[in-house]
């Protein structure tokens, strides 16, 4: 079924995740605001996704849609999350999350199959218990492990996240750590339960970035060893660049351009693509002016007219202001929803400037091949 | 690069020493003498993880904090330690901090315009009411919103236009030094780009400093001048950013250079972040002195040390 779904990877990998038509938006004081409009999202096993965009893009409510997390005064329009894992009788099962109850949810999904790393190690550690006793936690409640079990299966987890002197830490409270080893509990505390899936919420937006580069390193190294699929949302490229398989790349509620890493990096297609690209300052031009995408993004208090990125693309044409662009197909597996892709639009290619920045980027990822 | 030296600089920092007692057995030593001077209209770029002193130095500059020890001399003038009355309405005019979170550091009660035009009534500077006012609406349009928004509350501001409002009421009182603390790190990339930019637009206009603290070190680097590496709060490296940049010395400055994330996914996945861990690397740098390299790049470590790390990094 997933042929017919533009922007979807059509890869031969079992996809473990699957978004359809994803439709959320929340009740404000202020008037509704329409935050998801049509997501469509696959996560493969062993794979991993990253969701960029800008604060207010839409990615972070996707991923609490997927937990069962959205606030109260969020409603669900339409739409599936279709998940699909193996049950302890070993046969495969497909459920859609979005029809579970919270209940069923938190004892079935939440921690144990689906997983999820915050952005500030800080608030999501409780301050009054030790971190032994925080990861220990999940053990009794999912697997009903005995005391012994549950804390010889901590320590491995603390070993495993490179965490030094972990029977001493054991008994520590968060406060005694570092920002980079509280992440790392965090993320012990997120594996605790073998999930399949694990959904890191910005894990390094909060942390340095000699930090940054191992937690990521030690994120991707335990992905290989537990065969994990992640969903990283994330507005940082760099970390893009490093960690994902696939990007999808949201601007106000809908996904804009989706692709495999090397097809985003090096032959973006959807002109908020080649902005975010450009805003990235670069170690090796002298440029005097940094390339910034003029204005902010859209009020999703209004439904926008058009393509939602009209306002800030120099490249729009008439038909932005009338019609959204559906996604075109550039490649299997590359997708983008821009009316510069249409057969009928005149020819535009990216900035020189960014091409030529392309250009030397290959150029050096070359030299690696 | 010559000629900046030769300048006299506007702000001479000397054996910053800012220690923050806990208890009578426990003290914090955020920052232990960090030499170094800022020219007028030049970016000053410091970095660091968090914990290594940058905000403390910033902070301490602009006197929030009382610095321990060490000697500061702003435009010619003493400001660490007691100041007279007239050394202090100096340093409150001329120089000007811009905080990382635009949020917490606007008020949220007051208007844009009576936040921006706070200053200009404490230190009357514009006689009436009016006055005041055009110097607010021009301030305004300086830094990229309109004499409309001035009527408005913070709240009804995006985050980046929040910030635009905080670079405006540090820029109406025409500083010549601009502390820049973390500005940029709570913005989106897209805004970022637009605020660093603006940044750079109105110091070529009022050719002003700034002190850029950041720890974002693409950012540094294309915003600064000359860089100063901070650890631990010593100063371990510093020169301008092409000496930082073309030859980093000290194992530090390396490890944080090669943490920096490019946006190439080829590169990105095969390359791993050098490590660096103070308490297993051997090194004491209460016991370093600065060894100056060559043109303004200095690095702080024992002779023995400088000689092995310049062995490891030869010239390009």
């Amino acid at each position: 079924m997933s042929e017919k779904i533009p922007g979807l990877n059509q890869t031969d990998s079992k996809t473990i995740l699957e978004i359809r038509n994803l439709d959320i938006s929340f009740r404000t004081s202020a008037g509704i605001i329409h935050a998801i409009r049509g997501v469509n999202l696959d996560l493969c096993k062993g794979e991993t996704v990253a969701i960029v965009g800008e604060s207010g893009s839409g990615k972070s409510v996707t991923m609490k849609a997927v937990m069962g997390l959205l606030d109260s005064n969020a409603t669900v329009n339409s739409g599936e999350i279709l998940y699909t894992y193996t049950d302890a009788q070993g046969k495969s099962v497909t459920t859609d999350l979005l029809k579970m109850s919270k209940k069923d949810l938190r004892q079935n999904i939440n921690g144990q199959r689906i997983a999820m790393v915050f952005q500030d190690p800080m608030t999501s550690l409780d301050p009054t218990m030790t971190i032994g006793k925080q990861i220990m936690e999940g053990m009794f409640l999912h697997e009903r492990m005995d005391r012994g079990a549950a804390q010889a299966r901590a320590l491995e987890l603390l070993n495993l996240v490179g965490i030094p002197d972990a029977e001493k830490r054991f008994k520590n409270y968060p406060h005694q750590l570092s920002g980079g080893m509280r992440q790392r509990v965090v993320i012990a505390i997120a594996l605790s339960a073998n999930p399949d899936i694990l959904i890191c919420d910005e894990p390094t937006t909060a942390l340095d970035v000699t930090i940054q580069a191992r937690i990521l390193e030690l994120i991707m190294e335990i992905q290989q060893k537990m065969k994990l699929s992640v969903v990283y949302i994330t507005h940082d490229l760099g970390v893009v660049a490093k960690v994902a398989d696939y990007v999808d790349v949201m601007y106000a509620g809908r996904i804009v351009e989706v692709g495999n890493v090397n097809e985003i990096f090096f032959e973006p297609k959807h002109p908020y693509t080649w902005g975010l690209l450009s805003a990235m300052p670069d170690l090796d031009t002298e440029d005097d002016r940094l390339y910034s995408i003029p204005g902010s993004p859209p009020n999703l208090l209004r439904e926008p007219k058009g393509d939602a990125f009209a306002a800030r693309n120099r490249f729009a044409m008439a038909i932005d202001e009338k019609a959204e662009p559906p996604l075109f197909q550039v490649s299997p597996t590359h997708w983008a929803a821009t009316w510069l892709l249409h057969p009928d639009a005149p020819k535009v290619d990216m900035p020189p400037e960014l091409r030529a920045r392309l250009e030397r980027a290959r150029k050096e990822a070359e030299k690696y091949l | 690069m010559s000629e900046t030296i030769q300048r006299e600089p506007l702000l001479e920092v000397r054996n910053l020493v800012q220690h923050f007692p806990i208890s009578r057995s426990y003290t914090v030593k955020a920052v232990n003498g960090v030499s170094f001077n800022i020219y007028p209209g030049e970016t000053y770029g410091l970095v660091g993880e968090s914990g290594s002193g940058k905000t403390t130095i910033g902070r301490s500059v602009i006197r929030l904090y009382n610095p321990t020890s060490g000697e500061m001399i702003f435009q010619g003038k003493r400001i660490a330690g007691r100041m007279d009355g007239e050394t202090r309405e100096m340093l409150r005019r001329d120089m000007q901090m811009i905080f990382q979170d635009p949020m917490a550091s606007l008020n949220p009660r007051k208007k844009v315009e009576d936040i921006i035009g706070e200053g200009l009534k404490i230190h009357h500077m514009g006689e009436t009411k009016q006055e005041r006012q055009k110097l607010i609406s021009e301030m305004l349009k300086k830094v990229g919103l309109s004499p409309e928004h001035a009527a408005r509350y913070p709240h009804q501001f995006s985050g980046g236009q929040r910030q635009r409002v905080g670079i405006a009421r540090a820029l109406i009182m025409n500083p010549r030094l601009i502390i820049a603390d973390e500005c940029i790190s709570a913005l989106d990339v897209s805004i970022q780009a637009q605020v660093v930019n603006l940044m750079k637009d109105i110091q070529e206009e009022t050719h002003c400093a700034y002190l850029f603290i950041a720890h974002d070190l693409s950012m540094v680097k294309y915003i600064s001048d000359r860089i100063g590496v901070l650890h631990l709060g010593y100063m371990v490296e510093s020169g301008t950013k092409e000496e930082i940049f073309s030859r980093p010395i000290h194992p530090y400055t390396r490890s944080l250079l090669s943490a920096i994330p490019h946006p190439n996914p080829e590169v990105e996945k095969r390359r791993k972040a050098l490590t660096y861990d103070y308490a297993s690397s051997g090194l004491d740098y209460a016991a370093g002195s600065e060894h100056l390299i060559e043109g303004t790049h200095t690095v702080l470590g024992t002779d023995g040390n400088v000689r092995q790390w310049l062995a490891e990094c030869p010239e390009p």
